[in-house]
């Protein structure tokens, strides 16, 4: 029991962190919190078993497929949803253009696809029990995006100018970096980590077009804990809200754990507004 | 006659007047008169949907108080109409405790929506938007949830009948007709709260939350008073709701609801009452004319809030608001009045002096300010000068509360509380900005009355009775403010939206907004930033005559005319401290000060 309250907890924590990632990847660039990730999640499930399943692709070809959909995604939410907002940024206007943006996609692929939770296809058809491919594939999947981001980050002179931008939006405009292309590249990317988190969780949360909502809370919860734009931050609190949930669904139930999990995230939000590992204070007059 | 001298005889097209109040009340009465024709039509279905049209409405009148005025983007506001319905139903069937008259469930689910309303707004005082909005959105599926597990009280998913409704409402129409008055009653409510001082604080802290704190508004306290009344609105809707539907199941409550609530504010308009009812009319009636959009309603609804946020920011209420695109006179200049000040600022003055004592804050590694001493007398005009990052505007903030000082304290009689700005507007301590903190989409009028906020005695249930208290409160800051704008000479564009002003206007009705508070002390931050050397005259005449009535004022200013030519007393500050202080005429000749200041 405990070994599958670890293998379950560990497994929708990668996703949840996967999904905090995306969020945090499209804060650095914007300082735009976007309600699509979630739905950039439910997407990678529902595109996978589109093109896996109903289309009969290779899973190889259906996955680069997924992710090129998603990417694309992301492109489209930074020119419909924010690029017209982020001159008054102050006014909060993205919340509302991305709440608006994630809705759409949803009720779309409700229409389109299914109200209903479709099957989602087996990959690799490896392993069994605690270790099924459906408990490991997330967590070797949110390896290798910190991994590929690490990498991105420190070895690239592209991952460089994210950081720059980053940091100080101004100083590296000043320094003559693209940061209008820069920007429509993070979301792309953001777009292709939330669509791989949606995939490589497809087997645990199937293909259904109401993970959207679910995943943007629990994916939200990580970064709000963490802080935003810290990706370690995302992971831990991912990794630590997974096995919390899985293990208050196996002692007290599904609904009282998600009542669980909100109390929490409430109460620690009140204490620490700025997130366990973030700390800034803006000055105000 | 001439065309030049008809254009002096002529009323200038900028001094528009406060509409009349039967235009303002006349769309109200068309909507509901209407409403209350429709029996006559005898079309039961037409009736089913201005009933929960009605019912809708309850709820947003009071959310939009919340989103519109306070712009809190409270989005999962089902959860209050859920509780309301479920409250309601479980308490008028018995299922726990033995089954009570509809009307007293109805009352005790308001009550316990005031408390949720409340609980559910919490995080708005110390989180930022996206935050609040992801809260209660994780409020909402968690009421559902509750709903959906608490079978032996809620019946699961099964569900629970809706409380039946005592004679004479027990009818369609009879029960249509309870519904559209209580809706026209909520109408009349908050619109009565979105006139008074409660409406132009929750605007204030809106859109500009720095100046609402010098001005006393306490953030905390009004919006749980505002929480209180929309929780308990909606709530009310929700039970209505219930019985309406005769059958609830959580099915019944959809986010797709609370998003029609949500937009229904937005497309109406922030700061209107007129609005969002128009928009919840609309947002009601859209999926039954167009039957074959039902499937996409949620689609149809977040496309109109992208096509809202992204070309019509103001929704309806901008739309109709036809004085506004009335062109104002060009080449206006400010004409201050400053004998009209002893009218505005008679009566009693402390005698205590603002002293600070060897006050220190750092930023990081650096001392902005390092151990400064000052003292502001009554009545004295004492003027703050030095090079930039010399410490004046953080000496500035440390005296108004928005700095805690590491060391040393600021005294009025008594000491005044560090990081507690709010405090100070109580303490007769007012200030203007280095830019000007101005609520844009108010009358200038309205910015002027958000100065005399903690004047008011009337309390919230006062104001939204529109009671003696509340009417005598109104009265009595309109009179103020007009004389304040008559001191500044702005009188003329009072009724005028404050963003159609220019730059220089905008500072003096900051001006007039610190006045109408009669300070005892009143801080400027740089108030001729920005104006002509005609409009720099005019201020100077005005501050000294703010100080002869008897009210200190330090003045932080880089015009050295101007602080030569009217302060009683110069301080000068280099790197934090304070190099020199003394009157004009010994800083004039003040070696290091000339040195290091004035230049030569």
């Amino acid at each position: 029991m405990l070994a599958s309250i670890l293998a379950s907890g560990v497994a929708v924590g990668a996703i949840y962190a996967l999904i905090g990632i995306a969020y945090n990847t499209m804060f650095s660039t914007s300082r735009v919190m976007s309600f699509t990730a979630g739905q950039l999640g439910m997407l990678g499930g529902v595109l996978g078993s589109l093109f896996v399943l109903r289309l009969g692709l290779p899973p190889i070809v259906g996955f680069v497929a997924m992710l090129a959909c998603c990417a694309l995604i992301g492109v489209i939410t930074e020119f419909v949803a924010v690029r017209p907002v982020l001159k008054s940024l102050d006014q909060h206007l993205y919340v509302l253009s991305t709440l608006a943006l994630a809705l759409m996609i949803q009720q779309v692929t409700a229409i389109k696809w299914s109200t209903e939770p479709q099957p989602f296809p087996r990959l690799f058809e490896l392993g069994s029990g605690t270790l099924d491919e459906k408990f490991w594939v997330p967590v070797a999947a949110c390896l290798l995006t910190i991994i590929g981001l690490e990498l991105l980050y420190r070895k690239t002179l592209v991952g460089r100018a994210f950081l720059a931008i980053a940091e100080d939006n101004f100083a590296a405009r000043a320094l003559g970096l693209p940061e209008r292309n820069l920007r429509i590249a993070s979301y792309a990317l953001a777009g292709a980590i939330g669509g791989l988190a949606g995939f490589a969780g497809g087997q645990l949360l199937l293909a259904f077009f109401a993970n959207g909502p679910l995943l943007n809370f629990y994916g939200f919860v990580p970064v709000a804990l963490g802080g935003l734009g810290n990706n370690r931050g995302a992971v831990i609190g991912g990794l630590a809200l997974g096995i919390f949930q899985q293990a208050a669904n196996f002692l007290v139930g599904g609904i009282f754990s998600s009542v669980a999990v909100f109390c929490i995230f409430i109460i620690v939000l009140l204490l620490a507004p700025q997130g366990l590992f973030g700390s800034h204070v803006a000055r105000r007059v | 006659m001439s065309n030049a001298s008809r254009a002096l005889t002529e009323p200038l097209p900028s001094s528009p007047v406060r509409p009349a109040a039967w235009t303002t009340l006349l769309p109200f009465v068309i909507l509901f008169g209407l409403a209350a024709l429709l029996p006559l039509t005898g079309n039961d279905y037409w009736g089913l949907i201005a009933t929960r049209a009605a019912i809708y409405w309850m709820l947003v009148s009071g959310l939009s108080l919340i989103v519109g005025f306070a712009g809190q983007l409270a989005i999962g506001y089902v959860a209050l109409l859920t509780l309301g319905a479920y409250t309601t139903s479980v308490l008028a069937a018995g299922n726990v405790l033995p089954p009570l008259p509809t009307f007293m469930a109805l009352g005790v689910a308001s009550a316990a929506g005031a408390v949720f309303g409340v609980i559910v707004g919490l995080p708005a005082l110390r989180l930022r938007t996206f935050y609040f909005a992801m809260t209660t959105l994780g409020f909402a599926t968690i009421v559902t949830q509750v709903a959906l597990a608490w079978q032996g009280v809620t019946g699961g998913g099964i569900g629970i009948t809706g409380p039946e409704m005592p004679a004479p409402f027990n009818t369609a129409w009879g029960f249509f007709y309870l519904c559209l008055g209580i809706a026209a009653l909520c109408t009349w409510g908050t619109s009565n709260i979105a006139r008074s001082r409660v409406g132009r604080s929750l605007v204030a802290i809106r859109d500009a939350e720095v100046a609402a704190e010098a001005s006393g508004i306490s953030k905390a306290r009004l919006l749980v008073v505002v929480f209180m009344f929309a929780g308990a609105l909606a709530a009310m809707a929700g039970g209505l709701f219930a019985s309406l539907q005769t059958y609830i199941t959580p099915d019944a409550f959809t986010f797709e609801l609370s998003l029609l609530f949500f937009i229904a504010v937005l497309i109406g308009g922030r700061g209107s009452i007129l609005g969002p009812l128009i928009g919840t009319l609309v947002l009601t009636i859209l999926p039954e004319i167009a039957a074959p959009l039902a499937a996409w309603s949620t689609f149809l609804y977040a496309f109109l809030l992208l096509v809202i946020v992204l070309a019509m920011p103001g929704g309806i209420a901008a739309l109709l608001d036809f004085e506004s695109r009335k062109p104002l006179a060009f080449g206006r200049a400010v004409k201050p009045n400053p004998h009209v000040l002893g009218e505005l600022l008679c009566g009693e003055r402390g005698t205590s002096s603002l002293v600070l004592r060897d006050v220190i804050l750092s930023f990081g590694g650096v001392r902005a300010i390092d151990g400064v001493d000052l003292e502001v007398r009554p009545g004295q005009v004492h003027g703050l000068i030095g090079p930039n990052g010399s410490g004046k505007t953080t000496t500035l903030n440390v005296v108004s509360g928005y700095y805690a000082p590491e060391n040393g304290d600021v005294t009025l009689g008594a000491s005044l509380e560090p990081a507690a700005p709010a405090t100070r507007a109580g303490r007769g301590i007012a200030r203007t900005f280095q830019t000007p903190r101005i609520v844009g989409e108010a009358s200038v009028l309205d910015n002027v009355m958000i100065g005399g906020a903690i004047d008011g005695r009337a309390t919230f249930m006062e104001s939204l009775l529109s009671l003696r208290r509340h009417r005598d409160d109104e009265a009595r800051m309109e009179a103020d403010a007009l004389l304040a704008l008559r001191a500044v000479g702005l009188e003329a564009l009072a009724h005028v939206r404050a963003d159609r002003l220019q730059h220089s206007e905008l500072r003096f009705i900051e001006i007039a907004r610190t006045l109408v508070l009669r300070p005892a002390f009143l801080l400027l931050d740089e108030p001729a930033a920005g104006l002509s050397s005609v409009e720099i005259d005019q201020l100077g005449r005005l501050i000294v005559e703010i100080g002869r009535q008897g009210t200190g004022v330090l003045l932080v200013e880089h015009h050295a005319d101007l602080i030569f030519s009217i302060c009683d007393y110069v301080t000068v500050l280099n790197l934090g401290r304070v190099l020199a202080a003394g009157t004009p005429a010994e800083i004039r000749v003040h070696k290091e000060v000339v040195s290091a200041y004035l230049g030569g």
